[in-house]
């Protein structure tokens, strides 16, 4: 095995690693290196760290309205998404939550708007016909007087909720949705799998909208509109329907779904442990929130959340399943979460000793204005762009993979991105002439390193060194390592 | 390893069992590879091995299926996931994860299988399958060959006893092809992995087969045996067979190397004989230009070019494309093509999978705009053109067929497309009737057959009688008998004054078709000539006629064989 693999195993982390120059074990000694390393699996940072920083900036978010803060913390987000953002699909989603953002603000306004606003102002902006409404409505307004008032602190509603989504998008573009499905339990991991499942289907059903679309082209109809869109719904949603059947039947032949022989015991054990704690767990959040039984309500929850836990960790033995490479909780986790959870506990600190900056009052209109420490403490957010891994550092991998991109865009940015169009390219090699061996290594793949045409290694069938015609059975020749443990 | 006993499969809404009678055994370690014309069954047949038929599919199976003593009648597809590794033929819709490695360790990780073991047996198939460079890389930025090596390498590390494939190679460019069955050959010599495969394309796979199983027809028991004897017999077979059974060689050559061995005197003989042209081949006026990779190509200027297409006396070309350049978001997909394709001819757009044929044959109808350059067909820029107008000069028929359908019937597809193209009624149907004889018109176009939804759209695209058609990848998943019906439509749409530009990987049907070649790598062109030229001098595409009769310039079965019985008659 290892006279075989020896080769490869180098030619493997060469590329990789080049331009960062930290080892394989970076997860571990990364705390000790100033610079941040890589992303790779080894290093990549735990995907419940962003996930906890994101909460952290939203929480944040939460606790203000002053317009100046809430763009000083969109900014921090985005600054960190683009300093630590991958090349990967999912990290493409940021550029949708920021316009959903904007659309929320823009829907914000335009209710405050139409229907009015509960804020008393002076300032009359317009006048718009005001829709006499039944008696029923009371209270509702149809059209009337807008003040600028009320639009200030729609707008800053707006963006409240605004930065609570771009905050979430970062999480989203940091952290691989599938990756975190990994810390679930046992018992929950497999509807975590659907779940994951459902979502990729989303971008097929747009990609298979495009090309039918595209295709209509084809039949000389109209290729844009809202009918192109309505007509090619069919043979989407039945391509969708067969992508989903193919892809349970691999599922099940891959052994999704297997479990483990467990007591009957057990198994009556943990429906009842997860039933009865479901329902303590109603039982007692009732209480809490009641006018009454506010005594009772607190234990029994908790009681409540002990057996649901206890029946999910009992459920979970059914589970056969164990888990490749999960993330590491390091050093560089704690820090990313920890800052996250500071920003988080600055703001609610904030609210105690400087609760009229973060709360401009709408009326009287007045200038927000920033406060020093409160922003100086969203900064705080900002740790991770230094400390969590970085994304490329524009090493051979991302400059010499034309023919794998094919037509796919991968979206690549930073340095190595912005010359993705223009590096030079290897020029494609001439066509060996007749007589010349074919299965020189690099005659297929003319850009090196690109994983296709790749050089001499183990895989290298016996035809890449054998005849011209290279097609012999090649039993006689295969090399003889046996790449498996020994049995 | 795998034993099958007195099995018939029949479907629920089936009247008459898609499998009947078939009672064998593939041993262990054993490279099965099963043929036969589309719709006998073959995949019912691998949907057994894992027992997806009948248990995810429904049905009922009869007799007995026995995989490493497992009876698939007891066990469910999860229940065999531990000794049967099954990939299908879209290796996109077998995914579950979204990178390489994860995908790698999805299977372990459904079987419990303890963490240490599985990090060592995915390093172990990362390298075994060459995919160490590709480990963090995102699945749906993978070129397909490398895709289908991450689908084997995620059913593989799992250590499964038998393997079921089902078309591995059918997508592939013939490199990424070779890349595959390089790994499956040594799974089999190796690992002792017992591997079960259907294919389409016998040239690339017949010569690695310890064993072929024949499904003759549609319900007709199958025939075991050694491939050069099955072969012998087999309605389907590649065309170094058919030149071994031309030339009365026994037992048939399987692979290149056996028939360039006994094909000596067949050389002899075929020395002082020239291969006929194809029919209706227009001369070419122009010299093939294959660029010196070495030197950057002159830009000529507007004026000598402007001074070089008036001087071309011939017929107004369909196609003509200059210095054209197509950019997908960053990424220069074609740069600096020039292409001029005249009435009659066929071109073949080669070149690995993503080199940008595809996208040369869609900014030929416009879905792209060029970037630089000019692209004119029929005298109009396509980009800029209607629809309803460009039809009347383009065709495309894409890489998915059912793309172009929508209606629910034959028939009112037909209709439809009269109506698109502005046509008298009935004439899609009545080219139907001539492509596709004796399908009822109230079929519904999901349930014909590969070949008979390409033709149905290769119909559909002729309606506007466009003097340029475009294909991509046409013979994908097509048998022997549904690709030279293909030949012959295409031939006569050629002989009747059509343009034909096709995108393939398919090197024997570049041979037997194709006037020109065209070689794409990188959104360049490369190499562009008569195919015989091109094609003789690669050794990437070289048909295996052509291979075996190297340097003589023969292509095909059909050239040699109608060079040899021509003279035979005449005296």
């Amino acid at each position: 095995m290892s006279k075989g693999i020896t080769p490869r195993m180098s030619d493997r982390s060469t590329p990789r690693r080049a331009g960062g120059g930290t080892g394989a074990g970076a997860g571990a000694g990364a705390a000790e290196s100033a610079a941040a390393p890589l992303t790779a699996r080894a290093s990549a940072l735990h995907a419940g760290a962003w996930w906890v920083w994101a909460l952290g900036l939203a929480t944040a978010a939460s606790r203000t309205t002053n317009v100046l803060l809430l763009g000083l913390l969109v900014a921090v987000a985005g600054y960190v998404v683009a300093a630590r953002r991958t090349d990967a699909p999912w990290a493409r989603s940021y550029g949708a939550f920021l316009k959903l953002g904007l659309a929320v603000i823009a829907i914000r306004l335009v209710f405050a708007v139409v229907l009015g606003s509960p804020i008393p102002g002076t300032h009359t902006l317009l006048t718009l016909p005001e829709v006499p409404l039944p008696d029923w409505a009371k209270g509702v307004r149809l059209g009337g007087r807008v003040t600028a008032e009320g639009l200030v602190f729609a707008l800053a509603d707006g963006m409240k909720l605004a930065t609570l989504l771009v905050c979430v998008g970062a999480a989203n573009a940091l952290a691989n949705p599938a990756r975190l499905l990994k810390s679930l339990p046992g018992a929950l991991y497999e509807a975590g799998v659907a779940v994951v499942v459902a979502m990729t289907f989303a971008p097929n059903l747009v990609a298979d909208v495009q090309r039918l679309r595209a295709a209509r082209r084809l039949r000389g109809r109209p290729d844009r509109g809202l009918t192109a869109l309505l007509q090619v719904g069919l043979p989407v949603l039945e391509g969708a329907l067969e992508r989903s059947v193919a892809l349970a039947a691999s599922m099940d032949a891959r052994g999704y779904g297997r479990t483990a022989r467990v007591p009957r015991a057990v198994r009556r054990a943990t429906s009842v442990l997860t039933l009865s704690g479901l329902m303590g767990v109603c039982a007692g959040t009732y209480g809490l929130l009641a006018d009454q039984g506010a005594g009772y309500g607190l234990p029994v929850l908790l009681a409540g959340l002990a057996a649901a836990l206890a029946g999910l960790w009992l459920g979970g033995r059914r589970s056969v399943r164990t888990r490749y490479r999960p993330d590491r909780w390091g050093v560089r986790a704690w820090l990313v979460s920890g800052s996250g959870v500071a920003v988080a506990a600055l703001m609610i600190w904030a609210n105690t000793y400087a609760p009229g900056a973060l709360h401009p009052p709408a009326v009287p209109l007045t200038a927000p204005e920033l406060p020093l420490w409160p922003a100086a403490s969203l900064l705080v957010g900002l740790l991770p762009a230094f400390m969590a891994p970085s994304a490329s550092g524009g090493g051979p991998r991302d400059t010499a993979e034309p023919e794998a991109a094919g037509h796919r865009r991968t979206g690549r940015r930073g340095p190595s991105g912005t010359a993705a169009g223009e590096v030079p390219r290897p020029r494609p090699r001439p066509f060996p002439e007749p007589g010349a061996s074919p299965w020189t290594p690099g005659v297929r793949g003319a850009a090196p390193g690109n994983g296709e045409g790749a050089g001499p290694g183990p895989l290298s069938p016996p035809q890449r060194r054998g005849t011209p015609t290279g097609r012999s059975g090649g039993a006689e020749s295969t090399p003889t390592q046996h790449p498996e443990e020994p049995k | 390893m795998i034993r099958f006993e007195q099995v018939s499969v029949t479907y629920d809404d089936a009247g008459a069992p898609s499998l009947r009678g078939v009672d064998l055994t593939v041993p262990e370690g054993e490279l099965c590879l099963l043929v036969g014309p589309s719709g006998v069954g073959k995949s019912t047949l691998l949907g057994t091995v894992s027992g997806l038929v009948p248990h995810f599919t429904g049905g009922t199976l009869h007799g007995r299926v026995t995989v490493a003593g497992r009876d698939t009648r007891t066990h469910k597809p999860r229940e065999l996931a531990d000794v049967v590794g099954t990939v299908g033929q879209d290796p996109l819709a077998h995914f579950v994860t979204d990178t390489v490695e994860d995908e790698l360790a999805y299977g372990m990780e459904s079987l419990g299988i303890p963490p240490h073991t599985m990090r060592r047996r995915v390093e172990e198939t990362l390298d075994l399958l060459g995919l160490a460079a590709l480990r963090d890389r995102p699945i749906a930025t993978l070129s397909g060959g490398q895709q289908q090596r991450v689908a084997i390498g995620s059913v593989l590390t799992t250590h499964p006893a038998v393997l079921v494939l089902d078309e591995p190679t059918s997508a592939l460019d013939p490199g990424a092809a070779e890349e595959v069955l390089a790994v499956l050959q040594r799974l089999v010599h190796d690992l002792g992995t017992t591997v079960l495969m259907a294919e389409h394309r016998l040239e690339r796979v017949v010569q690695y087969a310890d064993r072929v199983i024949l499904l003759p027809g549609p319900g007709e028991a199958p025939v075991m045996g050694e491939p050069a004897e099955v072969m012998a017999v087999s309605p389907v077979h590649p065309p170094v067979v058919g030149l071994g059974r031309l030339a009365g060689w026994e037992p048939v050559p399987l692979s290149v190397r056996d028939a360039r061995r006994r094909a000596a005197p067949l050389r002899e003989r075929l020395a002082p004989l020239s291969p006929p042209t194809a029919p209706g081949a227009p001369e070419t006026p122009e010299t093939p230009q294959p660029p010196a990779a070495g030197a950057p190509r002159r830009t000529r200027t507007g004026f000598l070019r402007k001074a070089r297409r008036t001087s071309d006396t011939g017929p107004a070309p369909a196609a003509a494309v200059t210095g054209l350049a197509v950019r997908h978001d960053r990424l220069i997909a074609l740069r600096d093509v020039n292409l001029s394709v005249r009435p009659g001819e066929t071109v073949a757009l080669m070149g690995r999978n993503g080199a940008g044929k595809s996208t040369l044959l869609r900014t030929l109808v416009g879905m792209h705009k060029p970037a630089a350059g000019s692209v004119r067909v029929g005298g109009t820029a396509p980009h800029s053109t209607s629809p309803a107008e460009l039809l009347r000069h383009v065709g495309l028929v894409p890489q998915e067929p059912r793309d172009l359908l929508y209606a629910d019937t034959v028939a009112a597809e037909c209709t439809a497309a009269d109506g698109d193209a502005g046509a008298a009624p009935g004439t899609c149907r009545a080219l139907v009737s001539g492509l596709l004889p004796g399908v009822a018109g109230t079929t519904h176009p999901r349930d014909l057959s590969e070949g008979q939804r390409l033709a149905l759209a290769l119909a559909v695209v002729l309606t506007a009688r466009p003097p340029l058609i475009l294909l991509d990848e046409p013979t994908r998943g097509l048998d022997y008998a549904a690709k030279h019906r293909l030949v012959e439509i295409l031939r006569g749409l050629a002989a009747e004054g059509h343009a034909i530009v096709l995108a393939t990987h398919d090197v024997e049907l570049a041979a037997e078709l194709a006037h020109r070649v065209v070689v794409i790598a990188d959104g360049e062109i490369v190499a562009d000539g008569p195919t015989a030229e091109v094609v003789v001098s690669s050794p990437a595409f070289a048909p295996q006629v052509a291979k075996v009769l190297a340097p003589q310039p023969w292509l095909t079965v059909g050239q040699v064989r109608e060079a040899l019985v021509v003279p035979e008659v005449a005296p």
